[in-house]
């Protein structure tokens, strides 16, 4: 991954099995892109590409999230939910007291973290399983949402609108949003902090063994919070992305989004049972989510709902690779 | 306690009068031990003898009743095994507690990462992790996962992590029971140089020829006390398994005076193995007949019984069942041929502590049948009464969680499940293991009643009287093989017994 | 039993707001000879919670989970309403239904038994799959039927009582033959109590979790045939949505521990009425529906609180004697709240 190390590191990548899930999630994007661009018209443009980033720079940075929390072999059910909540509370605070969105986004944020970091304090203060403190956290926010309004909350702050149409052009006629840049933004920093900081080697150790990481002298209880939180803060992040997307704050956003989070992060090469994967991969997941999205669009006599099922597939075709590499592990104990 | 060598320097580890107690159980009684800079020191006994018990005592991971720790002169008191490693007490377990799914760099410096401008030095911790094992002798790839590598490998990298602590002390808990023999002896290269760099070394191994080739000094314990501090090359094995087993007191009676004649052969494991556990052996056992299994902690003796039950897959040989061959692939492929096994751990591989007495004495009975025959109510009540008044459990009522009772009544509870399926063999893996005295007579009088009944028992003990007092031929495992079978004639003594086990041949 | 006192307190608290709020609420009465009243439509409402809930216990009480179930409940109502549509029989309708509900039950138990996937992450793929499934079978559409006899499952009623409570009624009445007359309880509760002893007493335990999984599949399936009838039609996109998480909260709440092994299928019951009164009551009391998320979140958060060994030895550790720190480590703490 960085500089440094890539020219040597080329053919050793090839066969390092860190780099293998998501080669074969790369090989996967490639193939399909190709496919798509030798069967359909107007297929095969950069602008295809540019719209998956544009169309999923919420889920790619809610994903980010997730791919933090399950690397340490966690989960977030919450994700979703926050979002809602966090677009609920940026259209109703610009619209309702004026609020300016430099203050509104901030505070977001804030809250995000906080719920996550909530979440976090109490999976690990009271081992209480990540899957049933973030289900009540899925419900927490979904509700607070339908606190503050259950109608969907147009949001026409002037700033805020123009930088959510803003265009950014670049070659070719070839153009990205604002939205794009944020995201690219916060792979790039998660990436950095995964691998280039004791909280991100920390994520992978207690990912891989959480007796072992403690032993090894590891605050697990601190990098445990910590993942909850920056999943938190990406949710609300992903909420404020959604907002510029859809100028709106509505309780009924991002339903199910959860889902699709852990589906790229799966798809993206990540264990689910912690320990290893890359946020590059992540990246990879959600632009191959996109494309069996764009795929069936074109295809036209297939409907929409058979990108679930094609999704499905994908996870228990990834599922199954994971199983059987694991499974290859040399044993650990007798 | 003997102080035939004191260095020049003073111990770098005194430990004083430690005292330890579980409810109802008192782990370690007074128990005194020393560890000198620069030597290789054994902590030897049996199963329960309190050695993991003053590891884990000393690593902080249990806080002492009694008694005095000193570091260097120093009082202390670790509050956890974190606490202990920074005072330089790293302990290297069998079980190797790294992240595999790391590489091996980072795994020597997690935590401690070297940083340049805030950020982590990939180029130098490969460095410094290649020169670091470099010294220990081994030339690796410090990039690729740990995973990727062998356990002794793994051994060597948490050893490497520990040095690197800058450890004084370092525990070492069972490190080869997984190794083969050329990597056990990469691993001693290794201890040998530390050796030499003054660190002191405090190795467990089960295996007898390592310790004679590795340590330089040992202490026993039995019972949870303190038998003796010895040097290696004074004492004689023979004299070392003595210790760790205890003084027999008087030839007590035999319960079954002769080695009788036996003509059926119910039960014969020909050349069978599984690799890694134990070696392929020979084993004949009659109807009728009781083998002892005699052998010290991890000389393959349960591993012996776990191929007979089906419980491991065996990677050779065959088991002969009435005259034919028997694919044993899973308990239920011995249970259906009446084999039944009373495991070694009674927590982890018998009881289901939630459901009650009578729950889990007809489980086995019940998994026979598969869930659609259930065992009829008043049959179960029935035999379990039956079994509650016969193995004399108390308190005698079924309908409590079997968690609730007393070590010595969950054996027997367990004895119940197989006895109800009326096996022809039956296995008993220490069967006696911590429970009391009263318990004790009742399950040995049990295994001659069986036996006069024409069940075969396998009894596998590490107490060599109660193997003698029981057994029609005793079967001896040393270092994963058995080395011998004895007919139990008025000839075989329990000296005789830890000959065998100590030397590994015949008498 | 000792660890039903808390869901009854809790149960009991919230049927006391609502008659202070609603003096009548818990009188039922004879209309048109059909029984009416809060109480009935709280059994009635709840009917298909309790029974993807009794199904989900039997799963959770192996040590796994089933996301599924949910996927389950509105492919089995897809199927259902797409056969009638097409002028299918209803037994043969119902029969198709259940049966490719037993099939997605029996492929779960095959991923997490023989293949040894994570049961939460194996029943994941037919929570996102399925979904898709259900609106493939509808093609998108929201299939309306009119077939009384099919009405009768959800919306109808027997002998003056919905006919849903007494299928409920009976599911139970079999869920509790097989569990407790046959012996699928005990060996469920050895394999998620202690899965290697119950290996080494022979149990065969891949079986009894593939039935495990099928059965909770069946109940699901049962589940989304109840309330596709009631509403007269197929949605396979918004059916049974989200109540595999009530149904996994009406588990816990019964006192079912998650980490497997004892289990009560009372204790669900319970746990299911629980969040169906708390639905009803806070339309009864006023406020705004919406709200219902919110004191779902405030329950599952205090029962599993009470419920978490850690907590009660952090929070509540003065009141209860210190753990012993006994050589068993690896003990489970009984939860018995």
């Amino acid at each position: 991954m960085s500089i440094a190390t890539l020219p040597k590191a080329t053919a050793a990548t090839l066969t390092n099995p860190r780099y293998v899930p998501v080669l074969v999630t790369f090989g996967l994007f490639l193939a399909m892109f190709v496919a798509g661009g030798l069967r359909y018209e107007g297929f095969f443009s950069g602008q295809i590409i540019l719209n998956a980033f544009i169309d999923n720079a919420f889920l790619l940075v809610v994903a980010v999230g997730m791919t933090f929390v399950i690397l340490t072999g966690g989960i977030d059910l919450s994700v979703g939910s926050v979002v809602a909540l966090s677009t609920m509370i940026a259209a109703s605070l610009m619209a309702g007291p004026g609020w300016p969105p430099y203050v509104v986004v901030p505070l977001v944020l804030l809250i995000g973290a906080t719920l996550g970091a909530v979440m976090g304090f109490i999976i690990h203060v009271f081992e209480i399983q990540p899957f049933i403190v973030t289900l009540a956290g899925m419900f927490l926010a979904r509700g607070l949402c339908y606190t503050i309004g259950t109608d969907s909350i147009k949001i026409d702050d002037p700033t805020f609108t123009a930088f959510a149409q803003t265009q950014i052009d670049l070659f070719a006629g070839l153009w990205i949003s604002p939205s794009v840049l944020i995201a690219l933004a916060v792979v790039a920093v998660g990436a950095y902090v995964l691998h280039y900081t004791r909280l991100g080697r920390s994520v992978y150790a207690v990912g891989g063994s959480e007796q072992s990481a403690l032993l090894m002298g590891l605050s697990v209880g601190r990098t445990k919070i910590a993942v909850y939180t920056i999943s938190g803060f990406c949710s609300a992040l992903g909420g404020v992305l959604l907002s510029f997307y859809m100028l709106s704050g509505y309780g009924l956003h991002a339903v199910g989004m959860e889902l699709d989070a852990i589906a790229a992060v799966v798809i993206g090469g990540t264990l689910l049972t912690g320990g290893s994967g890359l946020l590059i991969g992540t990246v990879l997941g959600v632009l191959v989510l996109h494309l069996i999205q764009t795929i069936i669009s074109f295809e036209g006599t297939l409907s929409s709902w058979w990108t679930k099922i094609f999704i499905g597939l994908l996870l228990f075709v990834f599922i199954l690779l994971q199983r059987v590499f694991s499974m290859r592990r040399p044993r650990r104990s007798p | 306690m003997s102080g035939k060598t004191e260095s020049l320097t003073g111990p770098i580890l005194l430990m004083r009068g430690i005292g330890k107690q579980f409810p109802g159980v008192v782990a370690l009684d007074g128990v005194d031990f020393r560890l000198l800079p620069g030597e290789v020191h054994a902590l030897m006994g049996e199963n329960g003898a309190g050695k993991s018990t003053l590891i884990k005592v000393l690593t902080g991971v249990y806080e002492i009743d009694a008694g005095t720790i000193e570091l260097s002169g120093q009082q202390v008191a670790f509050s956890s095994p974190l606490a202990a490693q920074q005072a330089g007490i790293s302990t290297v377990y069998q079980e190797v507690n790294l992240c595999t799914n790391l590489s091996v760099a980072e795994n020597i410096f997690i935590g401690r990462e070297p940083r340049r401008r805030g950020r982590i030095d990939w180029k130098r911790m490969r460095a410094r992790a290649s020169e670091l094992l470099a010294g220990l002798g081994i030339d690796l790839d410090v990039s690729t996962p740990l995973s990727s590598h062998s356990l002794a490998v793994q051994q060597m990298v948490a050893i490497a992590r520990a040095v690197d602590i800058e450890a004084r002390v370092l525990i070492l808990d069972e490190p080869t029971s997984s190794l083969d023999a050329g990597e056990v002896e990469q691993l001693f290269d290794v201890m040998r140089a530390l050796k030499a760099q003054g660190i002191a070394i405090l190795f467990v191994s089960h295996f007898l020829d390592q310790i004679y080739e590795i340590a330089d000094r040992m202490t026993i314990l039995r019972n949870g006390r303190l038998v003796g501090e010895y040097l290696t090359r004074e004492l004689p094995q023979v004299e070392l398994v003595a210790k760790m087993i205890g003084q027999v007191l008087a030839d007590l009676e035999k319960l079954h005076g002769e080695a009788r004649a036996f003509d059926e052969p119910l039960v014969q494991a020909q050349a069978l193995g599984r690799a890694g556990a134990v070696e392929p052996f020979t084993l004949t056992i009659h109807e009728g007949e009781v083998v002892g299994l005699a052998g010290l902690l991890g000389s393959g003796r349960t591993e012996a019984a776990r191929l007979l039950f089906g419980a491991d897959h065996a990677t050779g040989g065959q088991v002969v069942y009435g005259g034919e061959p028997a694919a044993l692939r899973s308990p239920r492929a011995a249970m259906q041929r009446k084999i039944a096994f009373l495991s070694e751990d009674r927590k982890r591989d018998g009881l289901v502590p939630e459901l009650t007495v009578r729950e889990n004495i007809i489980l086995a009975l019940q998994a026979t049948r598969g869930w659609t025959r259930p065992v009829p109510r008043e049959q179960q009540d029935k035999l379990v009464a039956k079994y509650i008044a016969a193995l004399k459990i108390s308190p005698a009522h079924p309908e409590i969680p079997v968690r609730n009772l007393s070590g010595g009544n969950q054996q027997k509870v367990l004895l119940a499940r197989w006895l109800i399926l009326e096996p022809r063999l039956l296995i008993l893996d220490e069967p006696t293991r911590g429970i009391d005295v009263g318990a004790k007579a009742e399950i040995q009088r049990l295994v001659v009643e069986l036996s006069d009944g024409g069940v075969a028992v396998l009894f596998i003990s590490a107490e060599l009287e109660e193997v003698l007092r029981l057994s029609h031929k005793v079967g001896v495992l040393r270092d994963r093989r058995l080395v011998a079978v004895l007919p139990n004639d008025d000839e075989l003594t329990t000296e005789a017994l830890m000959e065998t086990i100590a030397r590994g041949g015949a008498r | 039993m000792r660890r039903l006192l808390w869901p009854l307190v809790i149960l009991a608290l919230l049927l006391l707001v609502n008659v202070v709020f609603t003096p009548n609420f818990l009188s039922i009465q004879m209309r048109d000879g059909h029984l009416y009243g809060s109480l009935i439509d709280i059994l009635r409402f709840g009917a298909p919670l309790m029974l993807v809930s009794l199904g989900m216990t039997l799963v959770i009480a192996t040590g796994g989970i089933d996301l599924s179930v949910g996927s389950v409940v509105a492919i089995s109502g897809a199927l259902a309403c797409l056969q009638i549509s097409q002028d299918a029989g209803v037994a043969w309708a119902v029969a198709l239904a259940l049966g490719l509900s037993v099939l997605l039950g029996a492929w779960n138990g095959f991923l997490v038994a023989t293949v040894g996937i994570q049961p939460i992450i194996a029943t994941l793929i037919l929570m996102v799959a399925g979904r898709g499934l259900a609106q493939l079978i509808t093609d998108g559409q929201i299939i309306t039927i009119v077939n009384p006899a099919y009405k009768l499952i959800g919306g109808g009623y027997l002998l003056a009582v919905p006919f849903g409570i007494l299928l409920v009624l009976a599911v139970l009445a079999v869920t509790a033959f097989l569990v407790r007359r046959l012996a699928l309880g005990l060996l469920i509760e050895a394999v998620g109590g202690n899965a290697e002893a119950s290996r080494l007493a022979g149990v065969r335990s891949k079986g009894i979790i593939i039935v495990v999984y099928a059965f909770a599949a069946l109940c699901a399936g049962l589940a989304g045939l109840m309330i596709s009838s009631n509403v007269s039609s197929a949605d396979g996109n918004n059916a049974g949505l989200w109540i595999e998480l009530d149904a996994i909260l009406a588990v816990v709440i019964g006192g079912t521990s998650l980490l497997g092994g004892r289990f009560s299928l009372g204790g669900t019951i319970l746990g299911a009425l629980i969040i169906q009164t708390l639905t009803t009551t806070i339309y009864s009391i006023g406020v705004p529906p919406e709200t219902t998320l919110l004191f779902k979140a405030l329950v599952v958060t205090v029962v599993c609180l009470i419920q978490s060994p850690a907590f009660r030895a952090k929070v509540l550790g003065r009141r209860r004697r210190p753990p012993a720190p006994g050589p068993v480590p690896g003990e489970k703490v009984r939860v018995s709240a």
